[in-house]
């Protein structure tokens, strides 16, 4: 470790927003470990997060933080890598800021393949309005605005970005920061766009509306599994048997594409990028 | 001298000022705009980038400034609605840009391309709450050149967003001219950072213009730019106070721009009947002055090239000796609650608005000016 995770903190920023239980702060963790262990600090580092719950954290993390509109955060990344390509930009967004609202950006962004982190958390709800129904939001689900239960299908984020050409595509969990950990690795080590999925977890609204007890037993919606659900993750065991409330699915996890077509900023020459055919 | 079109001139402004990041999408009549750029930014050193839509394109705008760089988009009616939620964050969290808007007949699509002024009062309150708003008005080639020179650097020393507005007629109009570059001392550089780097450091400190200090990101400050009302140090604050001083001074920091920038006066000095406008509609108010003048009447123009802000006692001033004051506009009537707000009721105030994307020409001008039967300089 080149640093600590508590170091790489604001503390004048404490206390945090976040809900008692809510998943977010394991991600953050996760996020922050992994950032501690690559950096002695994060002065090439800018974190740039949408509107949201999962978007507010980046205020938390002592690095070049940029909180900006709902679900424009990869338009403000994009201009701020192309101006200082030295620089690592990482996106923080969630699921109806980065498939909701920013949709459209988050597949140019994918189709540009800029070498950019794009982290998005997925709680399937918009907690930070008070628990509405988002384009995550499985089927059946009750939010505030599903109250007799959601009757729309949900969009399946990897698999989006996958297929507007992300270059690497993973999926971690709240529930397994250990895979959640490597993806991110992974994800950041990786040249032109990653963009990892984390499902997470609202306790305060997802949870509630849908009787899935506390923080902890929200987590445990996660390991309901009947396929295999960790991909290209060598140590990891298989989770165990779901215990979580039939409503919620468990996607596959970990690196689940990746390959090493020029990134944007190679196609456009950019200083430390050796231009590569496109 | 050479023969060019307004938004050439705007492109090559842009570049002479040191533009190094555009981040566009098309809709005429801008288009030229980023046509030009596409090919001669690249190779002056910068990036050029087509966004997925006008939202991403002043997004990518406001990334790339903290980056550094100087960045710009441009635009017309429709794109300029779109771009209204990051016109507001970029004063909040006081973020140089430059936003060109090519004006053409709206509401929605409207009219396209035909010339209006229609987005005058959007430039003003498109952004949702008490916004303190930057927008230039240039009416010939040239001055779209000095000016978008002159956005860069208000932008920049302000550290503020600049809306340059021109009509379609400007934009695609053909004007010989002889564009002077600025001098390396005229181009004004955003404020420098105070101190270094460090727990002590607070990148919204203000300057004694009322200006944000910040520096770019990536130098080793690590600080947090929101759209949140924040305090000094840019962390999020709900304080009411805090929010009543930073609107204050946000738009305190504003108020010189008017004064950098003058109106014309054209033969203003003994006038008792003015005409106000801006842009190409100033352009036939000039002539028909002339001609007026030709008939005895005192006549003068007055062409704020600043539309906003306004600075009420600079009209009050400048239009003291008039007696009617005729507002013309490519619009229902747009600046013209501006002068009235500002000038005595003892002044006739007159709009003269068109719309409907044609010009408005000298002749409808002279007629309404007959209407109003102004005295004539002999009976003054
Ligand atoms: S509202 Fe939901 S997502 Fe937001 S902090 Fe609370 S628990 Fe977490």
């Amino acid at each position: 470790m080149t640093t600590t995770a508590k170091a790489l903190l604001r503390r004048e920023m404490m206390p945090h927003i976040l809900c008692p239980g809510c998943g977010h702060g394991i991600v953050m963790n996760t996020m922050l470990r992994v950032l501690a262990r690559r950096y002695d600090n994060l002065n090439n580092v800018a974190l740039v997060a949408g509107i949201g719950c999962s978007s507010r954290i980046v205020g938390y993390i002592d690095a070049n933080t940029l909180h900006t509109t709902h679900g424009r955060a990869l338009t403000f990344a994009s201009g701020l890598k192309l101006a200082r390509p030295e620089l690592k930009v990482i996106v923080v967004t969630g699921d109806g800021d980065g498939l909701g609202i920013g949709g459209n950006h988050l597949i140019h962004a994918a189709r540009r393949n800029i070498d950019l982190t794009c982290i998005l958390f997925n709680n399937e709800t918009y907690g930070m309005t008070g628990g509405q129904l988002a384009p995550t939001t499985v089927r059946e689900a009750f939010t505030t605005t599903s109250p007799a239960g959601n009757t729309e299908p949900h969009f399946d984020a990897a698999a989006l970005a996958t297929a507007a050409g992300a270059s690497f595509v993973g999926r971690g969990q709240a529930f397994r920061p250990d895979a959640l950990e490597e993806v991110l690795e992974r994800a950041l080590d990786h040249r032109g766009f990653s963009f990892v999925e984390v499902m997470t977890d609202c306790t305060e609204y997802f949870g509630r509306k849908n009787s899935l007890g506390g923080g902890s037993d929200l987590l445990f919606t996660q390991s309901r599994s009947d396929e295999e659900v960790s991909r290209d993750l060598s140590e990891w065991p298989s989770l165990r048997p779901g215990e979580g409330w039939q409503v919620r699915e468990t996607q596959p996890i970990g690196v689940l594409s990746e390959d090493s077509r020029p990134a944007f900023e190679e196609s456009l020459g950019l200083p430390g990028y050796k231009r590569k055919e496109t | 001298m050479e023969l060019i079109q307004g938004n050439e001139a705007c492109a090559r402004g842009a570049l002479a000022a040191g533009l190094k990041f555009f981040g566009g999408y098309p809709i005429s009549p801008s288009s030229e705009i980023a046509e030009i750029l596409s090919s001669r930014l690249p190779r002056a050193g910068g990036v050029f980038v087509q966004m997925e839509d006008e939202m991403a394109s002043l997004g990518s705008v406001i990334g790339a400034s903290l980056g550094g760089l100087r960045a710009m988009t441009a635009t017309s009616g429709p794109g300029f609605t779109l771009m209204q939620e990051h016109l507001g964050y970029a004063s909040l969290a006081e973020i140089p840009c430059v936003v060109i808007d090519v004006m053409r007949v709206g509401p929605s699509t409207g009219v396209p391309t035909a010339p209006s002024q229609g987005d005058v009062m959007q430039a003003r309150w498109g952004s949702h709450g008490d916004r303190a708003a930057l927008a230039l008005a240039p009416a010939s080639v040239a001055e779209v050149y000095d000016l978008t020179v002159q956005a860069f650097n208000i932008a920049d020393r302000l550290r503020a967003p600049v809306v340059v507005m021109f009509d379609e007629v400007i934009g695609h109009m053909r004007e010989g001219v002889e564009l002077v570059p600025p001098r390396p001392e005229d181009i004004w550089r955003r404020p420098d950072p105070v101190g270094p780097p460090g727990s002590g450091h607070r990148a919204y400190a203000p300057n004694e213009e009322g200006v944000a200090q910040m520096p770019r990101f990536g130098d080793g400050y690590r600080f947090h730019v929101t759209g949140l009302f924040h305090d000094e140090r840019g962390y999020p604050s709900t304080n009411a106070e805090l929010v009543r001083q930073t609107l204050e001074r946000l738009e305190r920091k504003l108020a010189p721009v008017p004064f950098w920038l003058p109106p014309e006066k054209y033969r203003l000095g003994d006038a008792s009947f003015v005409f106000v406008a801006y842009g190409a509609v100033s352009r036939v108010a000039r002539e028909a002055v002339d001609r007026l003048r030709e008939e005895g009447v005192a006549a003068g123009l007055y062409r704020p090239r600043v539309l906003w802000p306004v600075a009420d006692a600079q009209l009050r001033e400048d239009l003291a000796g008039a007696e009617t004051v005729v507002v013309a506009e490519l619009n229902r009537g747009q600046w013209v609650d501006v002068v009235a707000r500002a000038l005595p009721r003892s002044i006739r105030i007159v709009s003269h608005g068109k719309s409907g994307g044609e010009p408005v020409t000298t002749d409808e001008l002279l007629a309404a000016a007959a209407d109003l039967q102004p005295r004539s300089v002999k009976s003054s």
